[in-house]
């Protein structure tokens, strides 16, 4: 593999990586923000306290993961993306920058605040800190996605004549590109489904194991509403991103959906047998009229195809090979629309069958059979969003290609000029070892708070007479 | 001041930030372990940085940021230049940052050593990689006309790390660190910790003022201050002392060669020079009144979070 290739491999694989533990910190810092709310407000019921107990040690593994892994994200524009980072330095620094001050600080200082001063802060400043962590967490994901969506749909520049580089123009303009507009509800909500699903399936194999006081039910209600609410939430806006990319780049649409040629009228296919990729008829099953809908929300609007996308970027950019790779677009947009609506109907069903104190019941007739192997399977449950989200990035940023910004900049013309494919093999090899770690370890880690949290008796939180004893080592 | 200089001063500030206040969490983070004699008084240790390592480490992803915003040329030179130490840097970065967290979250005893093992060993090389860096940056990198590191291979990335500044550089980064992790420890310890801890900070001076000596004469009056400061049981003034010092240090380092911030080590035309490798003049503007509205509440809440955490942490096993 070349140099370029490599890079682009290191790339997908640590950003795909560090998104794994991404949208489980947004979701859990705001669910536990909510538990510990209920919490105060009841405190005569210690299953809001304990619950929140166990968020926020689902929290604090997610995050240390999250932490460590975003950093390499803020050093690979440089390390790897060195042209790129030249080129568009001055519209890309800033966001990364302001990401760093105004939302990293507050999530690693509140955090830490929040996890070690349960007993040295008043109950009120303490439920604060959480809520801090939260927001922190949703004005990081809004920069860096409007950062991304600079990529997608570039605003708010102006390229220097002499030099190509690209100069920030209004950060206004920039923080309210259409992209991020509709990319931020999108990405949350998703976000929201991941962390509920995980929730959900912690609660449901508790429940099975005993709950006398039932707060395992409720655990797992509450992961299936969030779910269930995430899942909804993530089709409108993934409607309305749609709609917005089918405008600024149609290309990543045409390939999303294998449409070779120019179409009034054009369905949406379900699924297809074969490779989409070849211009080559393959068995599709289509929903007539339906992509012209979901695209413009007209059903007999055309919608442009592959092959005069391509004739037009040659006329526009200069000879070159605009398609990105259709049968990658084609199916990895399926399978997080797949593993999306999976994950929802998953949270609907556990809510209906717990619904007014039932339990999932294992036993006779489909229900049971269904509930049976929905227990057996709960660990696949927060795989599923996790899924859906790895394979909408692997969508948006490979359908993206062959640009790094698009219309203006090549992926190609964006790596760091020096580095030879070896030093980026022996890189990747070490990202690659040392996350796998990782990632054993999380599991480990997240399985033991399934198996053994939420059982320890709730922490003293007011901080009274306990000012003057010394700290006691917790860690 | 123009913007570009108030932005390299800006810059330099966040990267002192850095290496003040993660330098004394990888000392903490090699000694809790071993001055630990069990389990307990380790997890006494480890708890001293517990709830701040994080918001210091946020530090560098503001000097890394605030760099790349303010000096796109200089941030894409630095980290392709020295791309695999700064890969390296990341992963021994990671598995401090997780063997941290994960400490208490496995539930036994094991667990524990385990992650107390990789936090010591992790701890040491961050901190060895960074003195080697600023080594490297005291002498500057081979920078083209171009502006990227010219060569190729092994030779290119890694080489810098091998050369006599930056191994002195990197003995200086463990030896300073720990200084400063001993008095951090000192300070913020009781009992049988805070004894080895003091032992630890006088035996780790010896060294230091050795290297000081080769590296920077003047710097050994610092050291004679902080030797003075640590055997007259001034905890206070000790760490203090310690880290003004490192800060003193970084600064010198990062600002010898002005208004280059980065020399080229072939010809002093291809250094890339405050004004020269300045992002435009709204990129500037803008990240001033972000930094200039968010700075000063990030260093607040970051110094209510130390006076939150301000009581010595036991060493002593209380029973019960």
């Amino acid at each position: 593999m070349t140099a370029l290739e490599l890079s682009r491999l290191q790339f997908a694989v640590v950003t795909v990586y560090h998104y794994l533990f991404v949208p489980l910190s947004i979701s859990l810092a705001t669910l536990t923000a909510l538990l510990q709310t209920q919490a105060y407000r009841r405190p005569a019921d210690p299953r809001w306290q304990r619950l929140t107990l166990v968020a926020g040690k689902l929290l604090m593994i997610t995050f240390a993961v999250g932490i460590v892994t975003g950093l390499v994200q803020e050093f690979q524009f440089g390390l790897s993306w060195s042209a790129f980072a030249r080129f568009y330095g001055d519209v890309f620094g800033p966001t990364l920058a302001i990401e760093g001050m105004l939302a990293f600080f507050l999530e690693a200082t509140f955090l830490g605040l929040w996890w070690f001063g349960a007993d040295r802060l008043p109950r009120r400043v303490h439920l604060a800190t959480i809520w801090i962590v939260a927001v922190g967490t949703l004005i990081s994901a809004y920069v860096i996605l409007a950062a991304n969506a600079f990529m997608q749909n570039p605003v708010a520049y102006t390229l220097d004549p002499e030099t190509g580089r690209a100069r920030l123009g209004s950060f206004a303009d920039l923080l309210t590109n259409q992209v991020v507009l509709a990319a931020f509800p999108h990405t949350i909500a998703g976000a929201f489904a991941g962390g509920g699903a995980l929730l959900l399936a912690i609660g449901a194999w508790r429940a099975r194991r005993g709950d006398p006081d039932g707060r395992w039910r409720l655990f797992t209600r509450v992961g299936a509403w969030t779910t269930l609410a995430g899942g909804t939430l993530v089709a409108l806006t993934g409607d309305l991103l749609g709609k917005v990319m089918t405008q600024v780049q149609p290309m990543k649409m045409a390939a999303a959906e294998a449409l070779y040629a120019t179409q009034a009228g054009a369905p949406f296919s379900l699924f297809a047998v074969g490779a989409p990729g070849e211009k080559e008829p393959f068995f599709s099953l289509d929903v007539p009229w339906l992509l012209s809908f979901l695209a413009t929300g007209d059903p007999t609007a055309t919608v442009q195809g592959i092959d005069d996308l391509q004739a037009q970027y040659v006329a526009q950019f200069g000879p070159g090979d605009y398609v990105p790779v259709v049968p990658m677009a084609y199916w990895s947009f399926r399978f997080m629309i797949g593993f999306g609506v999976l994950a929802t109907m998953v949270a609907a069903w556990v809510l209906w069958r717990t619904r007014r104190s039932r339990d999932l019941a294992p036993g006779p007739g489909l229900a049971g059979l269904a509930d049976r192997w929905l227990l057996r399977l709960l660990w696949t449950v927060p795989v599923l969003p996790a899924l859906a989200a790895t394979a909408g990035w692997l969508f948006t940023e490979t359908a993206r290609q062959p640009w790094l910004v698009f219309g203006l900049f090549r992926t190609a013309d964006g790596v760091s000029p020096g580095l030879t494919a070896g030093e980026i093999a022996a890189s990747l090899a070490g990202f690659a070892l040392v996350y796998g770690v990782l990632a054993v370890v999380w599991v480990r880690l997240v399985l033991r708070v399934a198996r053994t949290a939420g059982d320890d008796p709730a922490p003293v939180t007011e901080a009274d007479d306990t000012a003057d004893r010394p700290l006691v080592p917790s860690y | 001041m123009d913007l570009p200089t108030l932005w390299f001063a800006l810059a330099v500030t966040c990267w002192v930030l850095f290496f003040v206040l993660e330098g004394f969490d990888f000392g903490v983070g090699v000694l809790a372990p071993v001055l630990g004699r069990d389990d307990h008084e380790r997890g006494a240790g480890v708890t001293t940085i517990g709830p701040v390592w994080d918001g210091n480490e946020v530090w560098l992803v503001a000097a890394v940021g605030v760099t790349f915003a303010a000096f796109p040329d200089w941030y894409a030179a630095l980290l392709s230049g020295l791309y695999l130490p700064f890969v390296l840097v990341l992963l021994t970065l990671a598995a401090r940052g997780v063997a941290l967290e994960f400490r208490g979250k496995g539930g036994t005893a094991r667990w524990r050593a385990a992650c107390d093992a990789v936090l010591a060993v992790s701890s040491l090389l961050t901190a060895a990689l960074w003195g080697a860096l600023l080594g490297v940056l005291a002498t500057g990198l081979a920078l083209g006309a171009d502006g990227e590191v010219v060569g190729s291979g092994l030779d290119r990335t890694l080489g810098p790390l091998v050369s006599p500044p930056a191994l002195l550089g990197a003995a200086l980064g463990i030896g300073v660190s720990l200084l400063q992790g001993a008095t951090f420890l000192g300070l913020r310890t009781t009992g049988p910790l805070r004894a080895r801890s003091r032992t630890a900070a006088l035996g780790t001076l010896v060294p230091v003022a050795v290297l000081v000596a080769v590296v920077a004469p003047p710097g050994l009056v610092a050291v004679a201050v902080v030797a003075a400061l640590v055997v007259l049981r001034r905890e206070v003034l000790a760490f203090a002392a310690a880290s003004v010092a490192v800060g003193v240090g970084v600064v010198a380092v990062l600002a010898a060669h002005l208004p280059a911030v980065l020399p080229s080590t072939l010809d002093p035309a291809f250094s890339l020079t405050v004004d020269g490798a300045a992002a435009s003049p709204g990129a500037l503007q803008l990240i001033t009144v972000a930094a200039v509205v968010v700075l000063p509440g990030v260093i607040a809440y970051q110094a209510f979070s130390y006076w939150v955490f301000r009581r010595r942490v036991a060493s002593e096993r209380v029973v019960s």
